[in-house]
């Protein structure tokens, strides 16, 4: 090799060089605010849904509680003395920002969304030590703190617009003299009861379940699966979310075990008891299209953080929060269990991920003595 | 034709995997330089011992330096002419090592004291183990395990089946491609010397499905030589020896044990086609096809290049370079070395060398675990990456260790998928590190 032809080729510089651990690639459609990103996507269904029912004051609870999560963030990394910008770039604020948004009656005071995002972000997240370290799932954490401070805002639900366009054919959700009042145009803020709430406050369950069965001309079930009822704005049309949950599942960001089984569990345990005593609660399908189950189940049980690494974990965390719904709804003091099945089996994750982890390749091939 | 037993757990696919670059690009011979820096320990095992002096005329495959112990191989000269000064030379691994300089003659000639053996079908498969022995051959897929010893498995282990590696998982590689396509009868004559030296009849060679032409070829020729040739769905890391031998033969190898403990020998493609010129030529293993790529690269290719040849004079082959290169890599890029300087010497498992643009190079910060669990849907040996670099960050050793960090393979796979840029291999090796360094103490005491 000649002088001459080796300065005309050009040769890499070594000080331009990086040494650093293989791998040396990275698959670039793994980030984390890639991530949350697709989340947001999957959340705009059942935001939509939230608009088209209870109006441009669903929109307002979404937009406050987003920008007082980042708010809250921003302000937790500048006393942290870290770059302001840092971890809001995650985009998990805001993420936790819209579920917590969907966990609140489109009617809330603005301070209920203050207050409700500084105990998703800073008790429920950051004080733990971010994302990533925190045991319960933030947003059901200010949904919990807010309900036991606040009972009486957080139970009270505005109807949708479709129900108060025609409030007569609503009259399970309301008392009759609210709806004489709505005829009237004497009410400023209506309040209506959920599906959970009519089968669980009437004097008996028996008769709440033949109250709600009998709104609208009997399609009681088929409002409960769109969202034309009372609830938290993101929790009531079981089909927006269902679609957002299928884009999750089909982009591999959430384990499908999760849902099925916590659906699946609802279904087949509320089957149970009501072929049992039919007085005792309603039907499955009542249960599972209505209450927050759909959104705890695609949402909030499934969050990366604070949800079993495995499958086997997931099977078992999904069950479990079944089971605790169920016992609530039925026997429990609240109509509502979903929220609290779900932060008590987080609170088991660490238990769970011990009890089902997974076997080393060629490990169960050594206990059962497989070697020649 | 044969489909594959089982499909291994885990494992990516990087959607371009640049083998293109260079799959088309037939094997060329390197001319010959003036100076070669032979790296003396080239493999697992104990150093050779050197036994000869500067100043001494050797001639081409004329051995340099003979074995230090039984895992051990000797090392030959790549060309006849003069014994230099014993200096060091950077190492693939980032620490200096020594190597023999050998200064050629520019006449090439060729005596390595080692008889063809043409009649190798008749010959005692001692006879062919001493000669594989002789040549120094390693295992050529990566960890230059010396294959005298892979080939002499203790009497208590029955061995039954031979897996040639041809699945060159890794991404951007094509040696053993071309090897496999031009080279096809010395890749299948290797595989049943090493079937006779073993005393088995069952030949497998497992090649990823992206290499249609090379499994054509080997199709039509593997019957004479009584070998099969088992098709794998392209999924790295199944050149993985445990991942290989699940995949062809459906056998698991027992947690912590060898492949031996299943029956099986794997042996890479590029190591039968030396064991066959081993037996065949009688010459021993001083030089090897080596993969250069990369974007950078002007002309991608695959070289028959000798052992001792610094990367630059290999690059300088390929053209040099057309923009800036931010990382060298001997090896692949999902579990090659990344190198600081240009100098390294080629050594007998330098499978490619790889360079990343400037641009392609992104050094990332370790953000915290969100335990999303994709590197544990990734891991081909099952193991809990996440968890375990959490502990390992925290330096909680033993409990990296009660998940089993010591199976880890170092594929990569986790880390390649991370979505907080975790550097799980690294925290892997540190734990390793650490663990046997604590086991040798406790030895000690």
């Amino acid at each position: 090799m000649s002088e001459v032809a080796s300065n005309e080729i050009r040769m890499p510089d070594p000080e331009n060089l990086i040494v650093s651990s293989s791998p040396h690639i990275h698959s670039n459609a793994d980030e984390i605010w890639k991530i949350m990103l697709w989340v947001i996507v999957a959340m705009l269904p059942a935001a939509f849904a939230g608009l088209w029912f209870f109006g441009l004051q669903a929109l307002r609870v979404m937009v406050l509680c987003v920008v007082f999560s980042v708010a809250f963030e921003m302000l937790w990394c500048r006393i942290e003395g870290k770059p302001v910008l840092g971890t809001v770039r995650d985009l998990s604020a805001v993420v936790t920002g819209m579920l917590l948004a969907f966990n609140l009656s489109a009617g809330v005071p603005w301070w209920i969304c203050l207050v409700g995002a500084f105990i998703a972000i800073w008790l429920g997240k950051q004080v733990f030590g971010g994302l990533g370290s925190n045991p319960f799932n933030p947003a059901l954490v200010a949904r919990v703190g807010l309900l036991v401070a606040f009972p009486k805002i957080m139970t009270t639900w505005v109807p949708t617009r479709q129900m108060l366009a025609h409030a007569g054919k609503y009259t399970g959700f309301f008392d009759h003299s609210v709806v004489t009042a709505i005829g009237a145009g004497q009410l400023d803020g209506v309040t209506c009861a959920t599906p959970l709430g009519v089968a669980r406050n009437a004097p008996q369950v028996a008769a709440g379940i033949d109250r709600f069965a009998a709104v609208d001309g009997h399609q009681a079930i088929w409002n409960a699966f769109v969202g034309n009822v009372g609830g938290c704005l993101g929790e009531t049309s079981a089909l927006a979310l269902l679609i957002g949950g299928i884009i999750l599942i089909s982009l591999k960001l959430i384990k499908w075990q999760v849902p099925v089984a916590y659906i699946g569990t609802v279904a087949i345990f509320t089957g149970i008891v009501h072929q049992v005593a039919p007085g005792m609660t309603p039907d499955a399908l009542f249960h599972v299209v209505s209450g927050g189950l759909f959104l705890g189940a695609f949402f909030m049980a499934t969050d990366m953080v604070t949800s079993p690494m495995t499958t086997l974990g997931a099977v078992i965390f999904g069950i479990g929060c079944g089971l605790i719904t169920c016992l609530i709804r039925i026997w429990g003091g609240y109509p509502e269990g979903v929220s609290f099945s779900i932060l008590f089996m987080n609170a088991l994750v660490p238990l769970i991920d011990r009890f089902a982890k997974k076997f080393p390749f060629g490990y169960k091939a050594l206990e059962r003595g497989e070697a020649i | 034709m044969e489909v594959q037993k089982k499909k291994i757990s885990g494992g990516v696919h990087p959607k371009d995997d640049g083998k293109s670059l260079s799959s088309g690009v037939a094997i060329k011979p390197a001319p010959l330089l003036e100076k070669y820096q032979v790296i003396l320990c080239q493999h697992i095992g104990a150093p050779p011992k050197l036994i000869v002096n500067p100043g001494d005329v050797v001639k081409k495959g004329q051995m340099i330096a003979e074995p230090g112990g039984f895992v051990s191989a000797p090392v030959h000269a790549p060309t006849s002419g003069t014994v230099g000064k014993v200096i060091d030379v950077p190492g693939p691994m980032g620490v200096n090592q020594q190597a023999v300089e050998i200064l050629a003659d520019g006449k090439d000639e060729f005596d390595s004291g080692l008889e063809p053996i043409a009649d190798w079908r008749q010959a005692a498969p001692e006879v062919l183990k001493e000669r594989i022995g002789k040549a120094g051959i390693v295992g050529m897929g990566g960890a230059a395990f010396p294959t005298l010893v892979k080939l002499s498995p203790p009497p208590a282990k029955k061995i039954d089946t031979l897996i040639l590696n041809g699945a060159e998982c890794e991404p951007y590689l094509t040696a053993d491609h071309r090897l496999m396509l031009e080279r096809a009868d010395a890749v299948l004559t290797g595989a049943a010397i090493m079937a006779r030296v073993l005393g088995i009849t069952r030949i497998y060679i497992g090649i990823e499905a992206n290499k249609p032409n090379a499994i054509a070829e080997l199709q039509t020729k593997a019957p004479n030589y009584n070998a099969k040739v088992v098709v794998l769905k392209v999924r790295y890391p199944q050149g993985g020896e445990k991942q290989l031998i699940y995949a062809v033969t459906g056998r698991k190898v027992p947690e912590g044990m060898l492949p031996m403990d299943a029956g099986c020998v794997v042996q890479n493609v590029g190591t039968a086609a030396a064991v066959a010129e081993a037996v065949l030529e009688g010459k021993p293993l001083f030089e090897r096809v080596t993969t250069v790529t990369g974007l950078p690269v002007v002309n991608p290719g695959n070289w028959l290049v000798r052992i001792g040849t610094p990367i630059a004079e290999v690059l300088r082959l390929a053209g040099g370079v057309k923009s800036t290169p931010g990382k060298v890599i001997l090896g692949g890029p999902m579990m090659g070395f990344a190198q600081k300087s240009i100098e390294v010497p080629v050594m007998k498992n330098t499978s490619g060398i790889l360079l990343l643009d400037q641009s392609e190079v992104v050094q990332f910060t370790s953000q915290p675990c969100i335990r999303c669990g994709k590197c544990i849907d990734n891991c081909p040996m099952n193991l809990l990456c996440g968890t375990i670099s959490c502990f390992i960050e925290n330096e909680k050793f033993d409990k990296a260790e009660e998940l089993h960090v010591m199976d880890c393979l170092e594929c990569g796979a986790c880390a390649y998928a991370c979505p907080a840029h975790r550097p799980l291999v690294q925290h892997v090796r540190r734990a390793k590190a650490e663990i046997r360094a604590r086991k040798a103490k406790e030895n000690k005491k």
